[in-house]
């Protein structure tokens, strides 16, 4: 038996996240259905054709299930495409929140591309709603039943509101693909967390491979204290967000700068995401972090004291401001509109996440410190903004991708949605330090994973009664573990146990204690007893008649 | 099937604890504890179940109607206190049957909890010292549900204490005399049930704050269809009942037998998430706890003047359909999932409704001390809608007054997994999730915690709408409101049916208000159960003795039925003899078998045995299974002819003798005698071999030899 793992996408690079995971019994999952930022031509898109045999042309009886881990447009963005341009319409699979979410970001993408960019409609606004209403809602923790042999369960991942990690399970295969995860809890979201499963393969982001991060809280205050000079000085802080994650976080965390800092200058939100999206957030609360769930019918954190809607006519207004603009990394659309006005001033300031796609503007900005961008051959912009870097990332670090490794304990590792080079230092870390295979296949590699089977058997009462434990040594509380804890969740060990298993044709195999056996087979025993020859020459242990077969067991073993 | 006829054991409320029957520790048995009041939604049914030894309780709820044996709690010095002389004033004791059964069960491993009211009696329990380990099961809503309530029961409870003083010593003074006897009457009033004497020891003195936060620390939340393990053995998942916002059913599967815990349920709901009866296929045994037949709904409808379908009918058309050996599948969902319930739900609703306005218009106010949540989320979001079409002149306020008002209004709106269908449609369409958040925005809806909170004077207005606790009457801020209007014959006070309204009004007599009394679908309709059954396809059904007639056995059913009845423990069959257990590859290719005949072979095996979420594994030991091919059982006779020629392959050198000095059994016992490679004595009988020698090596290869001309392993 084997998985089959085929990178569709995000293998070797950040984008268009897609793996294809084949079980036994042919069984196909697709994990995220996501999109490239970075190019425009079919590299765009992960490239489906290779799930189909030769000749077929029906997607929906090449896959069981898709399921997306969250709605970032990387590992949603090619959803609308596969379902209702390729014609896929198996179950789709994604947690309340990245159902709830998901259409705005890819609306609000969508026309970024078309009524921006000026490129041809790939999908349309009803096909994203066709698309949505196919898709089948999921809580954390639940086992859903995809069919009679293959079931899913998502697991909280922090990152974004909603995002899951996914376990997947047929027969006794199963594997975990994490998407993108945070291992630390940040202003609105907690840390990633799952169970001690036993898994065949982990495949599992790689974004920050090797990074280490320290304090978050000294990287907060940083940028605080950027914005804060910058508004102060007079200037405009520009911050490109898409318009659900990170701008939240940010937007909490300059909230609150604000009422403690007696603050008036104005925090702008770019269109009418702002009040739409919070809405959802509202209602998804018991999605984010535990100390909002805690306080929020007191003080809800998404009730933002100094934000206030922006319209497209303040751009050349005059004076200090802040203004969260779509899309994120300047892709393109408003952000990029603001940014051509506001870029040339020193006054003012750009930040930018601490990941840019490779193509975007944001991209450019971090490599170097360009004086000029080019937006093409007629358009391009003097840059003499301050550009800040946020160095916190909704994204584990290497040691996050370490421990999670490390706590999962799988046979196999796969990374995907990382640079190569950081791959490979990392591979070589789980290899060495955790002793797991590890691999980082490129787009369109398929590795093969070989698994475990159990047989299934039957065993007598008193088999299983005879090498039972006593209850009491297992302390319930420690069953529920998270991270920490030495066994799976809900394991028992019952010491070692002996017995004879017993096949029949046409039966089960079963397994009975040893004096079960003859019993079971209509036979009498056949005593064999060892005994001295010489009886003086020799120290005799044993003459009674009950312990002489028990004699005979031990003279054979102990030699 | 056979099964093993139920046996009965002393009611739980005596002395003696309820046991296993026997020593064996792998049968399941099942006691019921109580079964509720009223049909049980406020009061569910509890059992005690052991299976594979542990010692589960399902569900501890409080029985609140012993309340209505106390007076109000007065509203100050002057106020009088209408008909109630002969009910006691003091501070209350509760009764939870449940709570002291099975703190004289001695010990509970686990409480599986099925709805909020199913937690309102725990604390009594976890509150003892026996129960440090017990382990909670609960839906995170009901979990949030059960502790508000909790909360607000102990907040309105304080009204007494303040009033009364605080219990200085165990017995209160009305334990005695005449006081006590008007309360077992009462309290026999309630309970139906011949229980002698017992009624007054399942009373007890409230919690405390510090008791309710004590026992939520040993509760574990779970999601609907999330599987967790309780101690290895028991895998246990909730599923939706639909008959309250995070209230489950649940599975328990043990390694030998599966069982369907289920209480109360609604097959399409107009607020919760809907029956989920498909995650229960296939489950061995049902353990039906649905008592809501006996809420006597429908004769409280028909005074209502409802129309509703005589219940005879829907039985009898159902037993035409479903009898029928071609059962079809799809048919009985189509049956059991119709819209019919939400439609009576909203037709009752909206009944309820046309009374509200009807009062409000005539110049008086309404009073709705209903305890339900989904109903008052329902009442509210329907009187939105009515009071918008109604063009009523001057805005009437709602208001809500408790001390958790503010938290279950907000709590309500952030719950889309726990909601039916249509409403988690809402959330996808960024819609608020019920009609409340409207109400609240506009400022027609204001929430207080008290009478006496800060605004509500200034906000207050006559007439208005009042949803507040409690449905007793006996506390919180209701019973100040019925004393306001109850003279008032324009004003209009909602109660639900089934607390014995005579006794729960005593206390406010004479009446002028106006009293709707209201009744809601609270369970599995008569008519549905037997189709119910047919799709969940158990071997074994463990129901009520009482309802029998409700669900009567015959032939043409493939499964059987135990019948049980408060305070008796029966004992469930085995469902299966045997264990499944796994077995790693790694394992199966460390097997050396041995061929016995054409059909037969066995192997000896040594193993780690884990089990890990309710499944027994063998895993590969560390120290490695003994590779030496020694048989250590053998069995049947061995052929003495064979032995020479068995020796001499091996290259051993014997001899037979036909010594008679040992005095030989009858069955002519064989000895042989052996001189290379080293001395040995071999003496055969039919049922013995005995190997005399000194040498271990001799030794070993005489026992080689023999080993391959007798059956062993
Ligand atoms: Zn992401």
């Amino acid at each position: 038996m084997a998985i089959e793992c085929l990178v569709l996408g995000a293998g070797q690079e950040v984008g268009k996240s897609c793996v294809v995971v084949t079980f036994g019994g042919g069984k196909r999952v697709m994990f995220d259905c996501g999109m490239h930022m970075g190019h425009r031509d079919s590299r765009r898109y992960p490239d489906f054709d290779r799930l189909l045999a030769d000749g077929a042309a029906d997607y929906t009886a090449a896959i069981s299930c898709v399921v997306i881990t969250h709605f970032h447009l990387d590992h949603i963005g090619a959803l609308p495409y596969f379902t209702e341009v390729c014609g896929y319409h198996g179950p789709v699979y994604m947690t309340y929140p990245t159902k709830a979410l998901a259409p705005l970001m890819l609306e609000d993408y969508r026309k970024v591309m078309v009524d921006h960019r000026g490129e041809e409609e790939q999908y349309s606004y009803e096909d994203i709603l066709r698309c949505m209403r196919k898709v089948i809602p999921l809580d954390l923790k639940q086992t859903i039943q995809v069919d009679k042999d293959l079931s899913i369960r998502a697991y909280y991942a922090g990152h974004v509101l909603g995002a899951a990690m996914i376990y997947a399970k047929v027969g006794d295969a199963a594997i975990v693909y994490t998407g993108d995860y945070n291992m630390t809890p940040d202003r609105h979201l907690g840390a990633a967390q799952i169970d001690r499963l036993k898994l065949d393969l982990l495949i599992t982001e790689s974004t920050y491979a090797k990074t280490v991060r320290d304090s978050k809280h000294a990287r907060e205050r940083e940028f605080l204290k950027a914005v804060h000079k910058c508004v102060s000085g007079g200037g405009k802080v520009l911050i490109p967000a898409f318009a659900l994650g990170r701008a939240q976080e940010l937007c909490i965390l300059l909230d609150d700068y604000w009422e403690r800092m007696n603050l008036k200058i104005p925090i702008y939100f770019s269109a009418g995401l702002t009040i739409q999206a919070n809405m959802y957030y509202k209602m998804l609360i018991g999605w984010t972090s535990q100390k909002i769930k805690n306080s929020y019918t007191v003080h809800n954190p998404f009730d933002f004291k100094h934000v206030c809607h922006f319209e497209r006519s303040f751009i050349n207004n005059p004076g200090p401001c802040v203004l969260f603009a779509t899309p994120g990394m300047i892709s393109g659309g408003f952000s990029l509109e603001v940014f051509k006005k506001w870029a040339p001033s020193e006054k003012n300031l750009v930040t930018l996440p601490g990941y840019c796609v490779a193509g975007t503007i944001g991209h450019k900005l971090m490599s170097g410190k360009p004086t000029r961008i080019d937006i093409d051959k007629d358009t391009h912009i003097d840059v003499r903004c301050q550009i800040h870097q946020l160095s916190f990332s909704p994204h584990t670090d290497s040691k996050g991708i370490m421990d999670l490794t490390e706590f999962l304990s799988p046979s196999h590792v796969i990374l995907v949605h990382g640079e190569k080079p950081q791959m490979a230092f990392l591979k070589e870390r789980i290899e060495s330090e955790l002793g797991m295979q590890c691999c980082y296949p490129a787009n369109n590699e398929t590795v093969s994973i070989p698994t475990s089977q159990n047989l299934k058997i039957n065993a007598t009462e008193k088999f299983i009664v005879s090498f039972c434990m006593d209850e009491t040594e297992n302390d319930p509380q420690k069953q529920n573990l998270n991270f920490g804890g030495d066994m799976p969740q809900g394991c028992r060990t019952e010491g070692v146990a002996e017995g004879v298993l017993l096949m029949e044709k046409s039966k089960t195999p079963k397994i009975l204690r040893e004096d079960e056996l003859l019993h079971s087979l209509g036979m009498e025993t056949h005593f064999v007893h060892f005994e001295p020859l010489h009886p003086s020459s020799i120290e005799v242990k044993h003459t009674g008649e009950s312990a002489v077969q028990q004699s005979s067991l031990e003279h054979l073993d102990c030699e | 099937m056979k099964l093993v006829s139920a046996k009965l054991l002393p009611s739980p409320s005596l002395s003696r604890a309820p046991q296993a029957p026997d020593a064996n520790a792998h049968v399941t048995s099942q006691t019921c504890l109580d079964t509720g009041v009223d049909g049980g939604y406020y009061t569910p049914a509890s059992h005690l179940l052991e299976v594979e030894g542990l010692r589960i309780l399902l569900d501890c709820p409080i029985d609140l109607s012993a309340l209505t044996a106390f007076s109000a709690v007065p509203l100050g010095a002057s106020s009088s206190s209408g008909d109630a002389e002969d009910l006691i004033r003091g501070v209350p004791y509760y009764r939870s049957p449940t709570a002291v059964a099975a703190a004289k069960a001695g010990r509970i491993d686990a409480v599986l909890v099925s709805s909020a009211t199913g937690l309102l009696g725990l604390p009594f329990l976890t509150r003892l010292p026996g129960f440090a380990n017990t382990k909670v099961y609960v839906t995170e809503v009901a979990a949030r549900m059960g502790s508000l309530m909790m909360r607000e029961l102990v907040e309105m409870h304080r009204e007494f204490v303040r009033c009364y003083g605080p219990d200085r010593d165990q017995s209160p003074v009305w334990m005695e005399g005449e006081k006590l006897k008007k309360l077992m009457s009462v309290l026999q009033k309630i309970t139906t049930e011949d229980e002698e004497n017992n009624n007054l020891a399942a009373l007890v003195s409230l919690y405390s704050l510090d008791n309710i936060e004590e026992c939520m620390q040993k509760t574990q939340y779970v999601k609907y269809g999330e599987e967790v393990c309780f101690n290895g053995m028991l895998m246990l998942k909730a599923s939706s009942s639909g008959l309250e916002l995070g209230n489950c059913v649940w599975t328990i599967k043990g390694p030998r037998a599966s069982m369907t815990y289920l209480p109360s349920s609604i097959f399409v709901s107009a607020h919760a998430l809907d029956f989920d009866y498909s995650s229960l296929k296939g489950n061995d045994v049902i353990l039906f706890s649905d008592f809501s037949s006996l809420n006597g709904m429908y004769d409280d409808n028909k005074k209502m003047g409802e129309h509703i379908v005589d219940e005879t009918d829907i039985l009898l058309a159902s037993n035409s359909v479903f009898r029928d050996d071609g059962m079809d599948e799809d048919e009985t969902i189509k049956f059991l999932c119709s819209n019919d319930d939400i439609a009576e739900e909203i037709e009752r609703i909206s009944f309820i409704c046309s009374c509200i306005i009807d009062a409000i218009n005539s110049g008086g106010s309404v009073l709705i001390p209903i305890g339900r949540i989904g109903i008052i989320l329902l009442l509210l979001e329907h009187m939105s809608e009515t009071l918008h079409s109604s063009n009523m002149k001057s805005q009437v306020p709602i208001f809500m007054i408790s001390e958790t008002a503010e938290e279950i209004i907000t709590f309500t709106n952030a719950l889309p997994e726990w909601l039916c269908k249509s409403r988690q449609e809402k959330l996808f369409s960024c819609e608020p999730l019920f009609g409340h958040v409207e109400l609240l925005k506009e400022g027609k809806l204001s929430l207080f915690s008290h009478l006496y909170s800060k605004g509500l004077l200034a906000a207050w207005k006559e007439p208005c709408i009042v949803f507040c606790p409690h449905w007793s009457l006996r506390h919180g801020p209701a019973v100040h409101l019925l004393h306001r209007w109850r003279a008032d014959k324009r004003c209009l006070l909602v109660l639900e049916q089934g607390v014995d309204a005579e006794l729960t009004l005593k206390p406010f007599m004479p009446l002028a208000i106006q009293v709707l009394g209201c009744s809601f679908l609270s369970g599995i309709k008569v008519g549905k159960i037997d189709p119910l059954l047919g799709l969940l396809k158990p071997k074994l059904i463990l129901f009520p003795e009482g309802q029998k007639s409700l669900c009567p056995a015959t032939d043409k059913q493939p499964w059987s039925f135990l019948y049980y009845s408060k305070g008796k423990t029966i004992e469930v069959p085995n469902m299966r003899e045997e264990f499944e257990v796994r077995m790693t590859t790694e394992v199966a290719f460390g097997l050396q078998p041995r061929q016995l005949d054409k059909t037969t072979a066995v192997a000896r095996l040594k193993a780690k045995l884990l089990l890990s979420n309710g499944q027994y594994v063998l895993a590969a030991a560390k120290s490695e299974l003994d590779r030496s091919e020694r048989h250590l059982l053998h069995w049947g006779t061995v052929d003495a002819s064979c032995i020479p020629s068995a020796l001499q392959e091996k290259g051993i050198v014997c001899s037979f003798s036909a010594d008679a000095d040992y005095s030989a059994p009858s069955d002519r016992e064989r000895v042989i005698s052996i001189t290379s490679p080293g001395e040995a004595l071999v003496k055969v009988t039919s049922e013995r071999t005995t190997i005399y020698c000194d040498d271990e090596e001799t030794a070993e290869r005489v026992y080689d030899a023999f080993r391959s001309i007798c059956n062993g392993i």
